[in-house]
């Protein structure tokens, strides 16, 4: 955009640097001083000095220095401050001209390359100099400046005061004195405001007001003192805002204020670049915004003010030139330049001055500047997070673009931003928008979006009044039979008739006249909702749905058609319902017809169909609900509900609808409240009721590893034949996997089945039934692992049945479940004992001992042990035959069989944990199981035991009782276990009970060589009869301190039993004795 | 006094917008609607503080609109408050003449708690409902300033 009046000229808003002239430099023919040249004025960096170079020749005319007045009494000026000055001193007027003089000395080579050199080395140097020089020219400018000061007096040169303060403060900034700059832009802003202002003059004062404003702003930023700048800006609105100057020319005010926030924007924007950083409720959007706002201020002020009759002509000669084609002063007007008096001398001059200004106004593009503004805004906005305003601001700028008749553009963004005030429910807001694009799609005759945005203006969103509805609703229908609808209240008349031609061609072109519009996106002004009567249909019934619908538009609207869709298409044809009715029909016969919707009244539509057999199991979704509104003849609109009806706001309803408890209002019978009506897109289709019964008969629990017998009785119940029975038995899947491998299933029970059986038998055909029928089947579970299981008996059958007069065929199913136990059947405990039956925590090597079982039926059945077996380790060896005591033995519950084993275990080394004993086998079936079925054995590893080695072994050969007086020979045997030859001890201690010969109480000594035994005989002589205690064996073992009588007794006997003579008289004589 | 006063549901839908009936209804509504820019920002910059520490009034949610543009003609000021179950309320005010203190915002604020509080307690109100109550429209009439 070419600049206009209201933008600020470039040299205030550049950022002045002292300006420094190089002369003598010929740049162009000259390398070396191209070189020269290009090293002062090529990157100049931000750590370089801030100068601005310019070459000029050495016989350059300058501005010629005006006579400095000495006095300014008689002076009065002509205005606030000249349009040339700031140029004068950024571009003109140099601080210093540098003058290059190459001096030609002898070798021309030489000094060349010398040169170069230097200059090179010299060129920050030499910039410092003229930096320095250039800094107290300026001071001596501002010296200068301020030197007038003295001589002015506040009556008439008022205006001097600004210029001065303005110019002082420029100075300092052209000497880089930032501080002192924005102190004397401040006086000069205060002093600017303190100029008698009249309408005459009032524009010059914003001017300058503005300029200095921008001055201190943009310094404050530079800074790094926003909220100065903010403050600042605050400050110079307030003051101005009311300043509006004449009336006639009241859109030159508001442009003026349009460019303070645009400039004001710029600044904090630049200043965020550079790294301040804004927040949310303070960035530059807002006063792109308010700018926006003001440029369509001075939009609305020029429509009103600039609104000539063609016949007004622009005035001649235009009052808006100037003889130099600039002003001589900023802000004033070009037909009364310098003219200071507040009385308007030649009121005719001014007429045309202001009708000028007025008729060039009207060929300004407002549109365009408050849409470039907007849209700075909205990405202001976008960047602060405030989408809603972001929102709010495209709104506008399609509404602007709407008034720009760019109506494509509007309808994009209006159509962009509907969805987030539809999403958040803002009805109002929404129906103004929708209002808009309605307009614009109208006047581009774009019969879809035209559609679209009825239907919403139509429906429940919409917050138009009923009179509004109504004519939309009309132009709906009169679009619908192929008409023309009539134009949009308040559009451009002109666009109008475009828009008028555009829809007659619409109407002759035939084709593309169906619109399929989805409506899930937005509240149609027609709700839907599907309910299938039931979540699940048996596939032998009819599957049956109601569509709801309801409209929401003010007059009844028929349609033509209503089709639903599922995800299996095959169903579709079914669900149709459609009427031949010509366009004309659409407005007649509106209450009676079933293809017609009363507003406010929910109707519903029952639709019926037969499920595939093939479908059992699966789901039923309506994938859509299909509305056509029109006919093919004229133009069709079809309204397209994914899944079960619902709309953008329908959700949000239903959730209100589910939380109120408010009574609704009776309806006559027949009629349903629509908050009522809860949609069901989906169904499932499932099996026919089977009609069979299934019974199962066991007797639990089940016994680990038997070949348990479950009796399935399946007996039809049903009206015809049943064919294809099948019977799938077994575990019910989906348990522990574990489990699995631990059950196995078969139909035949005289064979033990292993790993290879399944889990589950499927699909076992059993024939088929007839009424009344029942057939068994016998099934073998065997169970590995204790615990509870989940056995599944599932029949299924085929059977032909009719419904709706088609025939089917049906698969039926019935399943039953059961939970079996399955248990150990016997406790087993096991315990090793010496031959004296005392029990044995470790047993000693080659010292025979016994092994004693203890079979405990934990069953509630009755068991018969077949057999048992001992299967020993080969660490063990038998003492005597192995023959099973148990054979046959029927246990009832709670009853024990033992056995006993002697055993024998030879010297092992030392080992951990003991020598393995073997296992226990037992062979057994229930008692009631049939001859065939095959025993089960139970396998019971035995526990370890632990072997100890010892030094002698001693033993006692004596009879099992002994007579009173009669000899009792008493032989032990000591043998020697170890390697060694062993030193031995032995006593025998006196006993009242026994009188004995052989060597007694003292110890003999006698030594066994290793592995032999020794021999020992006594003769015991009892003298009282009863179990009496045997005179103890005392043993010492020389090299085994460890060895204890305490251990030997464990291996000899330490009493008898002694008998009382036989003879009869002995007896008495014993029993006399004995009272 | 308020010149708008608006309630908003949790969800952010309005709940109750009534403004004075001299200006554009829309440009009211507009202005409530991108406050919640401002309400939603400042709600999430609390949430984590404990709720009994809670400040339910957020204050002055943007700065002092007091440009003389025609489409918002004197000084306004929008303020915005919360309540516990995140349903807010968003006041216009119109400072061009009084300016108001924080004090009285509050405290107008509270009352129009109270007065929803009550809405609520009605046993017939369906939370989520827009607010269709002669309480609570007197109230909010109370509140605005009188311009018939």
């Amino acid at each position: 955009m070419s600049p206009t009046q209201w933008d600020f000229p470039v040299e205030l808003c550049c950022r002045p640097m002292a300006f420094v002239t190089l002369t003598g430099l010929d740049v162009v023919y000259n390398a070396v001083h191209r070189a020269v040249w290009d090293a002062f004025c090529a990157n100049r960096r931000a750590d370089r000095v801030p100068i601005s170079f310019k070459v000029l020749p050495g016989d350059h005319e300058y501005p010629k220095c005006r006579p400095k007045r000495t006095s300014y009494e008689w002076y009065i000026p002509k205005g606030i401050l000249k349009t040339g000055w700031m140029n004068k001193h950024l571009n003109l007027v140099p601080a210093l001209v540098v003058v290059f003089y190459e001096l030609d000395w002898d070798e021309p080579q030489w000094k060349e390359k010398q040169s170069e050199c230097a200059t090179r080395v010299e060129i920050v140097r030499l910039e410092n100099a003229f930096y320095e020089h250039a800094q107290t020219y300026y001071y001596t400018e501002i010296r200068r400046v301020k030197s007038h000061k003295e001589f002015l007096n506040k009556t008439t040169h008022q205006l001097l005061f600004v210029r001065h303060q303005f110019k002082i403060a420029f100075f300092s900034e052209l000497k880089q004195d930032t501080q002192n700059a924005l102190k004397n832009y401040r006086t000069a802003y205060n002093l600017v405001h303190e100029l008698r202002a009249h309408e005459t003059n009032i524009l010059e004062i914003k001017t300058m007001a503005g300029f200095i404003n921008y001055k201190i702003c943009r310094l404050c930023f530079q800074h790094n003192t926003p909220l100065d700048a903010i403050a600042q800006f605050r400050k110079h609105v307030d003051l101005c805002k009311k300043k509006i100057g004449s009336a006639e020319l009241s859109f030159e005010h508001a442009a003026w204020m349009s460019k303070q926030f645009q400039a004001f924007g710029d600044l904090f924007d630049e200043a965020i670049k550079l790294g301040l950083t804004a927040i949310q409720t303070q960035n530059p959007g807002f006063y792109y915004q308010q700018a926006a706002y003001y440029a369509q201020e001075r939009k609305q002020l020029a429509k009103a003010l600039c609104h000539h009759e063609p016949s007004v002509t622009y005035p001649s000669p235009d009052p808006l030139e100037t003889q130099t084609g600039v002003l001589d002063f900023y802000g004033q007007r070009s037909w009364r330049q310098g003219i200071l008096s507040f009385d308007l001398s030649d009121p005719e001059k001014e007429k045309a001055g202001i009708l000028a200004v007025q008729l060039k106004e009207r060929s300004v593009v407002h549109s365009e500047i408050i849409i470039t503004l907007l849209s700075n805004a909205v990405a202001q906005f976008k960047k602060y997070k405030c989408p809603r305003m972001k929102s709010h601001l495209m709104v506008q700028m399609g509404e602007e673009y709407y008034y720009a008749k760019d109506y494509t553009k509007a309808l994009k963004l209006l159509d962009y931003v509907m969805c987030d005030y539809r999403s958040e429910g803002w009805w109002t807001l929404l129906t103004s928008i929708l209002t808009t694009a309605l307009k614009c799609s109208y006047l581009m005759a774009q019969l879809k979006d035209y559609i679209t945005y009825s239907l919403e203006l139509l429906g429940r969103a919409s917050t138009l009044k009923d009179d509004q509805k109504s004519r939309i609703e009309k132009n709906l229908i009169n679009v619908l039979m192929n008409e023309s609808p009539d134009p949009e209240p308040d559009c451009d008349i002109l666009a109008v008739k475009t828009a008028q031609k555009l829809w007659a061609d619409r109407i002759s072109l035939a084709g593309s006249n169906v619109f399929t519009i989805g409506v899930q996106d937005f509240v149609p002004f027609v709700q839907c909702k599907a309910k299938f009567h039931a979540p699940s249909f048996h596939v032998d019934v009819p599957v049956q749905f109601d569509i709801y619908l309801k409209a929401d538009c003010p007059h009844p609207i028929r349609f033509s058609k209503l089709c639903v869709s599922f995800n299996n298409q095959e169903y579709n044809q079914f669900c149709v319902i459609e009427e031949a009715s010509k366009a004309s029909e659409v407005l007649e016969n509106l209450t009676q017809g079933k293809m017609c919707l009363v507003p406010g009244k929910t109707r519903k539509f029952l639709f019926k169909f037969v499920a595939k057999t093939e479908d059992v199991g699966k789901k039923i979704e309506i994938t859509s609900v299909d509305l056509v509104l029109g006919n093919e003849a004229g133009r069709c609109v079809v309204l397209s509900w994914q899944g079960g009806g619902g709309d953008a706001a329908s959700a949000q309803e239903a959730l209100q609808a589910s939380r109120s408890f408010k009574r609704r209002p009776k309806l006559a019978a027949g009629e349903v409240h629509w908050d009522s009506v809860v949609g069901q897109a989906s169904t499932m289709i499932i099996s026919r009721v089977p009609n069979i019964s299934v019974h199962l008969r066991h007797d639990p629990p089940a016994l680990t590893n038997e070949m348990y017998c479950l009796l399935v009785t399946v007996e039809s119940h049903e009206k015809t034949p049943i064919r294809d029975v099948k019977l799938t038995a077994g575990l019910k899947p989906g348990q522990d996997a574990n489990l699995t491998q631990k059950t196995h299933v078969t139909l035949h029970g005289t064979e033990l089945c292993d790993e290879s059986y399944p889990a589950l038998l499927t699909d076992i055909p059993v024939g088929d039934l007839h009424p009344g029928e029942q057939l068994e089947k016998m099934l073998y579970i065997r169970c590995g692992t204790v615990g509870s299981r989940m056995f599944l008996v599932y029949v299924s059958y085929l059977i032909n049945t009719t419904i709706e007069e088609k025939e089917i065929i049906c698969k039926c199913h019935k399943d039953e479940t059961v939970t079996i136990e399955t248990i150990f059947p016997f406790d087993v405990a096991v315990k090793f004992v010496s031959t004296k039956f005392e029990h044995l925590e470790r047993v000693y090597a080659d010292i025979p001992f016994l092994l004693m079982t203890d079979v405990l039926s934990a069953s509630p059945w009755a068991l018969t042990v077949i057999s048992s077996e001992l299967r020993l380790a080969p660490s063990m060896m038998p003492v005597d035959q192995l023959e099973s005591q148990l054979d046959k033995v029927v246990l009832q519950t709670g009853e024990s069989a033992s056995e006993c084993f002697c055993l024998r275990c030879p010297s092992t080394g030392n080992v951990e944990g003991g020598v393995a004993t073997g296992h226990y086998i037992i062979s057994w079936k229930r008692t009631s199981a049939m001859e065939n079925i095959p025993a089960i054995s139970t396998v019971i590893t035995l526990p370890h035991v632990i072997v100890e080695n010892i030094p002698l072994h001693v033993n006692a050969d004596l009879p099992s009782f002994g007579r009173v007086r009669e000899s009792l020979p008493v032989k032990y045997h000591l043998q020697n276990k170890t390697d060694l030859v062993q030193d031995v001890e032995v006593s025998v201690e006196p006993s009242d009970a026994f009188m004995f010969s052989g060597l007694k109480q003292v110890p003999i000594r006698l030594r066994i060589l290793p592995g032999t035994e020794q021999e020992m005989l006594y003769n015991f002589y009892p003298l009282m009869a009863g179990y009496q205690q045997l005179p103890s064996l005392n043993i010492n073992l020389l090299r085994f301190p460890n060895f204890t009588n305490q251990l030997l007794r464990r291996f000899i006997p330490t009493s008898i039993f002694v008998k009382r003579l036989a003879h009869p008289d002995l007896i008495r004589a014993d029993v006399s004795s004995i009272f | 006094m308020a010149v708008c006063v608006a309630v908003i549901a949790k969800e952010n839908y309005p709940l109750y917008i009534r403004s004075v009936p001299t200006e554009s209804e829309l440009k009211f509504h507009y202005m409530v609607h991108t406050s919640l820019d401002v309400v939603d920002e400042k709600i999430s910059a609390m949430g984590k503080a404990l709720v009994d520490q809670r400040e339910l009034y957020l204050g002055l949610l943007y700065p002092t609109e007091d440009y003389k543009v025609s489409v918002f003609p004197n000084q306004l000021c929008r303020y915005g408050y919360v309540t516990n179950s995140k349903v807010k309320f968003v006041m216009v005010v119109d400072s061009s003449n009084t300016a108001l203190r924080d004090n009285e915002i509050r405290s107008m604020f509270r009352k129009l708690h109270n007065s929803y509080t009550d809405v609520m307690c009605n046993p017939f109100y369906n939370p989520g409902d827009r607010i269709q109550s002669r309480a609570f429209d007197s109230m909010v009439t109370s509140m605005m300033v009188q311009v018939c």
